[in-house]
């Protein structure tokens, strides 16, 4: 175990390591001038040099580089141009906003997609399990944003349940803050939960046709026990991997539904400093959004090993 | 080979998702190609005093804030969304398959380079490519297919590496190796024709992500930018006229659904018919 830690550990850091460099090289050595591109043609050439020596471009590049690592390592993350405030303070504020949607977007999705796997599997090819299986091929058929849209217009704009968008804030309390989480949520959750749906439902098919199974049943376990106690435990191990994933589209997600209902997260944070060309900011949440996609990931391959023994002396692919 | 195909074809018209999603694919393409050449209005076509009307003989779906029908943009919005799926997928294929097949064939480093490589990829999804790639060169269609091309890659290579390791260990191709062919000979005539019905059911799967992509990168303002009409962007327009006319949010969307419907269903009926180990499972 020890040895797989160490293996997964130094393939975690040259994977970070990596995705760092790339991100350095496409948004600072790519454009020329990283100055310029924040500034456009028409920029002042005085305001273009305070701008370069601000970034330190006059640095050569392996050294801007480690400047940045030790900057992100340690949480001095540079000024962000536009808003003229730390890096780090803006993702703080707006960390508040996107952590807790992602966590509720992947319970909720959790908690609808591994019953209903479950189900649908217990009955297969009968009625429930034709429906359910034609209602998650409809869920991952329909965009995130277009969903969030529908939703708008059915609980803001037809009954006027929930407001069309922004944050409450959780200084105006726990209920309004997660209030205006909850829209949002579900529209994420949906394409989540309908593929999880389908990848639940085919992996305890696949379980349920195995000889323990069968073993459980011949001991006198009722078909539910059997189901339950046997099968979906050995079930729910390629789903968490799936879940891990899905934590990263999640993330992509949260880019578009952020901006469908005007909330002030980091999503909505890397978009607006695309348009402002805040080439700073950007760099940093691409590279943290980036850095939390490959934790996550490696969080999930231990727990799989955890899980699943077999696969520790083995590269924990599968 | 041509009585394989008529086998595939006559189990296809057995297996209900292969023919309505086959026949909705079909629907959406040929829509595609005859906005091409026609479409019910001319699609850059405004007239205020016709705007936001509602479903009628003259405007089946109704006009948009600037009065252009709504069905021609529709169907121009097809053609977008073809156009730039079918090139990103192509992208991905082009590079991401002979990466794969090469690994396979050359195994030792190489394979490890590729699969390492493979793994960074999957760290940025497609929305995170593609907004660093905007912010480095500004927002367009060809940016927005380099971003879903390049997120492909990964996606060909790892299936193609995974398909093709299998096949390098059949006896026909120890033969081919004794007959004095080499890697990459073996891997053109004989490896890449045996996993082609693996990677065209994955191509139909990218497809559909790659049009959920495209308008989403379209929605955001970062993809297909106007006048080209996109669904993504029409979309995004009509959300802040959602209290007027709340159909213009609709049609769009339902229009990607469909479309991302039936190349799933196509894709899964396709793998069926293909794949007879797997058909028994479902």
């Amino acid at each position: 175990m020890t040895l797989f830690l160490v293996k997964r550990l130094i393939m975690l850091a040259a994977t970070l390591l990596v995705a760092a460099v790339v991100v350095f090289f496409v948004l600072e050595i790519l454009p020329g001038d990283p100055a310029l591109v924040m500034l456009g043609v028409s920029a002042q050439a005085d305001t273009l040099a305070a701008l370069r020596a601000e970034m330190g471009l006059d640095l050569p590049a392996w050294q801007r580089f480690t400047n940045w690592i030790g900057g992100v390592v340690t949480g001095e993350l540079g000024r962000s141009y536009t808003y003229d405030v730390p890096v780090s303070e803006l993702i703080g504020e707006r960390v508040v906003v996107s952590l807790p949607l992602a966590v509720m977007a992947l319970t909720l999705s959790t908690v609808i997609a591994i019953p209903l796997g479950v189900i649908a599997a217990s009955r297969h090819n009968r009625t429930t399990d034709i429906a359910l299986t034609g209602a998650a091929q409809i869920g991952i058929a329909i965009s995130n944003f277009w969903f969030a849209i529908l939703l708008i217009l059915l609980f803001s704009v037809t009954l006027r349940w929930v407001p069309a968008g922004g944050f409450a804030g959780w200084d105006a309390g726990f209920w309004p803050a997660i209030q205006s989480l909850l829209l949002p949520a579900i529209a994420l959750a949906l394409p989540q939960a309908a593929i999880l749906t389908r990848v639940t439902r085919s992996s305890v098919l696949e379980v349920l046709q195995e000889d323990f199974v069968r073993t459980a049943r011949a001991k006198g376990l009722s078909r539910r026990a059997a189901l339950w106690r046997h099968a979906v435990r050995n079930a729910l191990i390629p789903v968490i991997t799936i879940l891990g994933l899905q934590f990263s589209f999640l993330l992509a997600g949260t880019i578009i539904i952020e901006n469908v209902f005007y909330l002030p997260g980091l999503g909505r944070l890397l978009f607006q400093a695309i348009a402002q060309r805040d080439l700073i900011v950007v760099k940093d949440l691409v590279v943290l959004l980036a850095g939390t996609v490959v934790v996550v990931n490696f969080v999930v391959d231990l727990g799989y090993a955890v899980l699943d023994p077999r696969l520790r002396s083995g590269g924990g692919h599968v | 080979m041509s009585e394989g195909w008529a086998e595939v074809w006559r189990m296809g018209l057995r297996s209900r998702g292969f023919v309505i999603g086959g026949v909705v694919t079909l629907i959406f393409i040929l829509i595609a190609v005859s906005a091409l050449i026609w479409t019910p209005y001319p699609v850059a076509e405004i007239v205020v005093s016709r705007r936001f009307q509602g479903i009628s003989a003259a405007h089946w779906l109704g006009t948009d804030q600037f009065g252009r029908d709504l069905v021609s943009l529709l169907m121009a919005g097809a053609v977008n969304s073809v156009a730039v799926a079918i090139v990103a997928v192509g992208l991905g294929m082009g590079i991401g398959v002979p990466l794969g097949a090469l690994a396979a064939a050359r195994q030792g480093w190489l394979d490890e380079i590729v699969m390492r490589a493979n793994d960074f990829a999957f760290a940025f999804p497609a929305l995170l490519s593609a907004v660093m790639i905007t912010a480095l060169a500004g927002p367009g269609a060809v940016n927005s297919i380099i971003a879903i091309g390049i997120f492909n890659i990964p996606v060909f290579a790892r299936l193609t590496r995974g398909a093709a390791l299998v096949v390098w260990k059949r006896e026909f191709i120890l033969a081919a190796r004794v007959s004095g062919k080499g890697p990459l000979r073996i891997s053109v005539e004989h490896v890449l024709p045996n996993i082609a019905s693996v990677l065209i059911v994955q191509a139909t799967i990218q497809f559909a992500l790659a049009i959920l992509a495209e308008a989403g990168l379209s929605y955001l303002g970062l993809g297909t930018q106007p006048p080209q009409p996109s669904w993504g962007k029409m979309l995004n327009e009509a959300q802040t006229l959602m209290f007027l006319a709340p159909q213009l949010a609709i049609f769009p969307g339902m229009a990607i659904a469909l479309t991302v419907l039936g190349l799933n269903l196509f894709g899964d009926g396709l793998r069926d018919v293909l794949d007879p180990r797997l058909r028994r499972e479902r």
